[in-house]
């Protein structure tokens, strides 16, 4: 699975617990019960997802199964500042993918990982609907429209403290 | 008065909220709180000039406003009575300002009836909508028609599923009807997947009571008590609103036990998608609202007989469910005298990509694309030359100049080789590579294939492999043939409508565009100037004046001549970083 060792508090064991026990163990809560705990956590690693198994009465296998089939569940914490660029057609067209290079190169990081300091990921995601103001970067929830390559650098500026 | 301040996703990154902090504070200031309102509404479909504020009842369209714009729209137009001249509306072509929206190029030949409200009311108030004739439609079904009268006027008014699929929405849910069992589902469909697409999101935000009152009716309908809507988590905006809107609607007793004194109860809950294209498609929509992996089956069974927890279950898209209360309400006749024979009513279309009007808009089937983009788009940015437009997204095509007077429907899009999709309509202008564009959006079914048949899962992978290469200026002509062959395969052989769909960009921009794989292939080059492999960065020798700027600037010393001599450029260690054109004062390096 992943090699990110937490060693989960006990305190933590029984928020996960709370978070299971909120929709009655259900096994079809499966995908409400991975987003409240990736809420809690901020990411989903291999001991969180034993944890909500063993409650639910499902296979860890089964738990994995659903949180690296879909794009919005992450095993690997993500920066201090996440960074989304828009890949969606609209943003395409109109130069996201030389924006995503240039902030691969300055952070020296590929799409879906975090920087050695922990401050910065970096994550493509589709359409956030702010077409007009393509292409799109996030920063956290502040969005930034009209990204040009040159500008990328100033972004990042920003959260250099 | 009113002043509308529009709360759409693209605006709101824009600050609108601080625009309506802004001009309640100034309203206040002049004493206007009982003769002006301030009010966040859902998208205006603008988004290209946004932020926008709209005051009624003049009709009057601010574009493109700031915050510290507020004092002076209040103090001018409220008090004084005096239109802002330098934040409306500029027409391109006359050059001249134009105050009423109505007149906007933009606005007139659009007809707004799933977008009715968006832009209209306070998205976060029952009222509002009730004042809108907001659940008057289901007060109609409930007291004067039964179910099967009301599917009867659906079926009737030729309502489509605007989902991409175009199936018939009455017929749906009369077989949904004559299913019987003991629990029965209404699903609304919003993962709204589709890169480019932002229609479900812009309804849910700017009008989600149109949504609850259709699934109400739906639920009259088919005989269902329970309704869900699955949304993707990535809409928090949305979800908050449907949130508002479902408990105000449960207040009133418009969801819930006994609706409305008829004995009919309904009522609605909300279940999150995690980002998973396929699960758009109904069946893989249903597994994960099970819990599961969100791959799809094989139909039949159809959702209608044996759906969510293996109950009948009727799934609609929220711009489907968005037309069905005016239906009801002004009847099927007034709903088929729009549109085409064959494809009734409007759809709602995100027009995006290199055109003058970035936005959303709402239209009659029917209408050409050459409307769509030269008179409601305002044309290509830039002065550029058109070249292709997108439709239907990954499932959709590319169509070009020639298909530019074709009247939009779902039957001619497919004739084209392209479909309607969810309404997403991506232009693009002659800078534009159209082999890298396929590429593109094979890439995208290439994550988002599930991986549970092998024709979408390896022939995907293959066909973007193959495109890959031919951008790479390595393609041969048997690689063509061997796209084309691929994609029929794949088409004939995947399991659910994502892979049957995903090779339609290769498909049609093979059809409309070989030229250009002819050009990657035999000449390797690309007519567009945009696949980096294929392009040299060459030192024009007369315009050269030996300034050894580009030289020192080459990152990778790729850069040699004496001073004051024309410069080389050795292409075999040339990156093309563009580092040297853009430091050479003579224009002499160019792109070939």
């Amino acid at each position: 699975m992943s090699h990110i060792k937490v060693g989960l508090k006990p305190e933590q064991i029984k928020a996960i617990q709370d978070i299971c026990k909120s929709f009655n163990n259900e096994p079809g809560e499966l995908i409400n019960v991975l987003h409240k705990t990736q809420g809690y956590f901020g990411y989903l690693p291999a001991e969180v997802q034993e944890v909500v198994a063993a409650n639910l009465n499902i296979s860890v296998a089964k738990v994995y199964g659903v949180v690296t089939f879909y794009s919005f569940f992450t095993m690997i914490p993500k920066g201090k500042y996440p960074i989304s660029i828009c890949t969606g057609t609209a943003c395409y067209v109109r130069g996201a993918e030389k924006v995503l290079d240039e902030f691969k190169r300055i952070l020296e990081i590929k799409v879906g990982e975090t920087s050695a300091d922990g401050k910065f990921s970096l994550s493509c995601l589709r359409c956030v609907g702010a077409c007009g103001l393509a292409p799109v970067v996030l920063v956290g929830e502040k969005v930034y429209g009209r990204v040009s390559p040159d500008g990328v650098k100033d972004i990042i500026k920003e959260y250099q403290d | 008065m009113h002043l509308l301040v529009c709360g759409g996703t693209g605006c709101k990154a824009s600050a609108s909220d601080a625009i309506v902090e802004t001009l309640k504070k100034e309203v206040a200031a002049n004493n206007l709180e009982n003769e002006v309102q301030v009010i966040l509404t859902g998208c205006f479909g603008f988004c290209e000039k946004g932020p926008i504020v709209k005051v009624l009842p003049d009709n009057t369209f601010y574009t493109q406003v700031k915050p510290e714009d507020a004092a002076e729209i209040v103090k001018e137009h409220l008090v004084k009575g005096r239109k802002v001249a330098r934040l409306l509306y500029t027409d391109p072509t006359k050059n001249e300002h134009i105050s009423d929206s109505k007149h906007m190029g933009f606005y007139r030949k659009q007809i707004r009836i799933a977008l009715r409200n968006c832009g209209f009311i306070n998205p976060e108030s029952i009222d509002e909508y009730i004042a809108r004739d907001g659940y008057q439609a289901i007060g109609k079904a409930l007291a004067e028609l039964n179910p099967q009268q009301t599917i009867d006027i659906i079926k009737k008014s030729g309502l489509r599923g605007r989902g991409g699929g175009g199936f018939p929405t009455g017929l749906k849910w009369e077989i949904a009807s004559k299913n019987a069992a003991d629990q029965k589902y209404v699903v609304c469909n919003a993962d709204e997947g589709d890169p480019g697409a932002f229609m479900d999101r812009s309804i849910l935000e700017g009008d989600p009571h149109s949504v609850i009152e259709a699934m109400a009716i739906c639920g009259y309908c088919i005989g269902a008590t329970k309704g869900l809507v699955y949304i993707r988590a990535e809409y928090p905006l949305a979800i908050q609103r449907l949130k508002v809107a479902i408990s105000q609607a449960r207040e009133y007793g418009l969801l819930g036990k006994d609706i409305l004194g008829s004995g009919f109860d309904f009522d609605i809950e909300l279940r999150y998608g995690a980002g998973a294209f396929v699960c758009g498609e109904e069946t893989s929509l249903i597994h994960s609202m099970e819990g599961l992996r969100g791959e799809p089956t094989v139909k039949p069974p159809f959702p209608a007989e044996s759906g969510y927890m293996g109950k009948p279950t009727n799934v609609n898209n929220v711009e489907t469910f968005a037309n069905v209360p005016v239906i009801v309400l002004k009847g099927a006749d007034w709903y088929s005298s729009i549109g085409t024979e064959k494809s009734k009513g409007t759809k709602v279309f995100a027009l995006a990509g290199k055109i003058n009007n970035v936005g959303l808009i709402e239209v009659p089937m029917g209408i050409t694309l050459r409307e769509v983009i030269f008179e409601i788009g305002g044309g290509i940015k830039n002065g550029k030359k058109f070249k292709a437009v997108q439709t239907g997204g990954p499932s959709g095509g590319c169509l070009t100049e020639k298909h530019l007077d074709t009247p939009i429907d779902f039957d001619n899009l497919i004739a084209a080789g392209s479909m309607m999709g969810s309404g997403g309509m991506i232009v693009m202008d002659e800078d534009d590579c159209m082999v890298a564009v396929a590429k593109f959006y094979l890439d995208f079914t290439v994550e988002e294939s599930c991986g549970k048949c092998s024709p979408c899962r390896i022939g995907n992978k293959r066909l973007f492999e193959l495109l890959e290469k031919i951008t790479k200026g390595e393609g041969t002509m048997e690689d063509l043939d061997r796209l084309r062959n691929l994609s029929h395969v794949i088409k004939d052989t995947a399991l659910c409508g994502l892979g049957q769909t995903s090779p339609n960009p290769v498909l049609s921009t093979l059809d409309n565009f070989y030229h250009e794989y002819l050009a990657h292939v035999n000449d390797r080059k690309c007519p567009a100037g945009q696949c980096k492999s294929l392009m040299q960065y060459v030192v024009d020798a007369e315009a050269c004046v030996g300034c050894t700027a580009c030289a020192r600037n080459c990152p990778v010393n790729a850069i040699s001549g004496e001073r004051k001599k024309p410069h080389e450029i050795d292409t075999a260690i040339c990156i093309k970083c563009g580092a040297c054109i853009e430091k050479c004062k003579f224009n002499a390096i160019s792109i070939q």
